[in-house]
């Protein structure tokens, strides 16, 4: 992040001082940390409660539930591990957080199964470990509440109207992930 | 169908603490616990959201944004990718709060329910932050050989920017 957040500083004073706009990159970056705190003052009431409402979901146990209903696709997913009870606990348990939005949560639950992964294949990652490390960088959540909250504070009547868009995205953008695993995993040569 | 969007947040909030309720959970305090974490949460992204958004205004301002969109457009057009996007498709694998900063930039100056708002908001919420997820990942069980993943976590991520964009276009038309 170093190198990139200094590029970008320094790219826009070269780029501002070639093309004659120094003053306005100075004024920009007064401008730019403004515009951050109004982006957090606007967005925290909602991001909170939808913090909150979640917290009362995984209490309530609507995350186990989830978990359940998943365990038999994800079996396909992972059939190496899939007669690993724990495994298979930890990685339904991290898919069901993720789907929920949980991020908090569903992290460390990744992790767990990540371990028990690595336990076996020391310090190279297995297909199974690939296949949950790419599921985890590919977005699930059912109901993208941040970027809502940033569309209501933007001034939109109707910031959920997006969820058919991200839920399409989102099922590509997965199956294209899984796809590349699974190929990768058959034609990868170390 | 409108009325359905603008009613979902009020009927999920109903929902979630009635079928609680029904589970015996204190809902009220499960509530306000999580809102506190949700506090903590906007507390550990402003210090980041306050230092890129300065640079990404600074950006803007130069110029620079413009440049690298009007290089990239060819490329962004056969993917059917607006240019207007182009911050955000660098920023997106590497920081979540950039992302979100560089994000909201671009809604708030398109305007939320413009297709460039549209498309960035999507882009947002079907996509991760890849590195980083990569690197908790694998420094967790102490991984040095990833393999394929960054690969094909990059693939899933470029289908992500390329499948926002055609769905705000299949979904809003424009």
């Amino acid at each position: 992040m170093s190198v990139i957040w200094t590029g970008m500083v320094v790219v826009s004073i070269v780029c501002g001082l070639a093309t004659g706009h120094g003053a306005e990159v100075a004024a920009a970056a007064v401008e730019g940390t403004g515009a951050a705190v109004e982006l957090c003052l606007s967005i925290g009431g909602m991001l909170c409660l939808w913090t909150g409402v979640m917290e009362v979901m995984r209490r309530a146990g609507l995350s186990q539930k989830l978990s359940r209903l998943l365990r038999p696709i994800l079996c396909r997913l992972y059939p190496s591990v899939a007669d690993d009870r724990e495994v298979m606990d930890s990685i339904s348990a991290n898919v069901s957080a993720n789907l929920l939005g949980l991020g908090n949560a569903a992290t460390p639950l990744g992790l767990d199964a990540a371990r028990r992964m690595g336990r076996k294949s020391g310090k190279v990652a297995s297909d199974a470990l690939c296949m949950l490390v790419v599921c985890n960088t590919a977005s699930i959540q059912l109901i993208p509440t941040t970027v809502a909250t940033v569309r209501a504070a933007a001034g939109s009547v109707t910031p959920f109207d997006i969820l058919p868009a991200v839920w399409m995205a989102s099922a590509i953008s997965v199956g294209v992930g899984i796809t590349a695993a699974k190929v990768c995993a058959r034609l990868w040569r170390d | 169908m409108d009325l359905f969007y603008t009613m979902l947040v009020p009927f999920i909030m109903a929902g979630v603490a009635l079928y609680a309720m029904g589970r015996k959970v204190d809902v009220y305090s499960a509530l306000v616990q999580g809102a506190g974490d949700g506090l903590g949460t906007l507390v550990r992204i402003a210090p980041s959201l306050i230092a890129l958004l300065a640079a990404v205004h600074m950006l803007r301002a130069s110029g620079a944004l413009e440049l690298a969109a009007r290089i990239l457009t060819p490329v962004l057009d056969c993917l059917g990718i607006p240019a207007e996007t182009v911050a955000l498709l660098l920023v997106r694998p590497v920081s979540g709060s950039a992302a979100l900063g560089v994000g909201s930039e671009l809604i708030a100056a398109h305007g939320p329910d413009s297709y460039i708002g549209r498309v960035a908001a999507v882009m947002l919420g079907s996509t991760e932050t890849t590195f980083y997820t990569i690197a908790v990942y694998f420094g967790a069980v102490g991984i040095t050989k990833t393999r394929y993943a960054v690969p094909a976590a990059l693939c899933a991520d470029l289908a992500g920017f390329m499948a926002a964009a055609w769905a705000v276009r299949v979904c809003f038309g424009g």
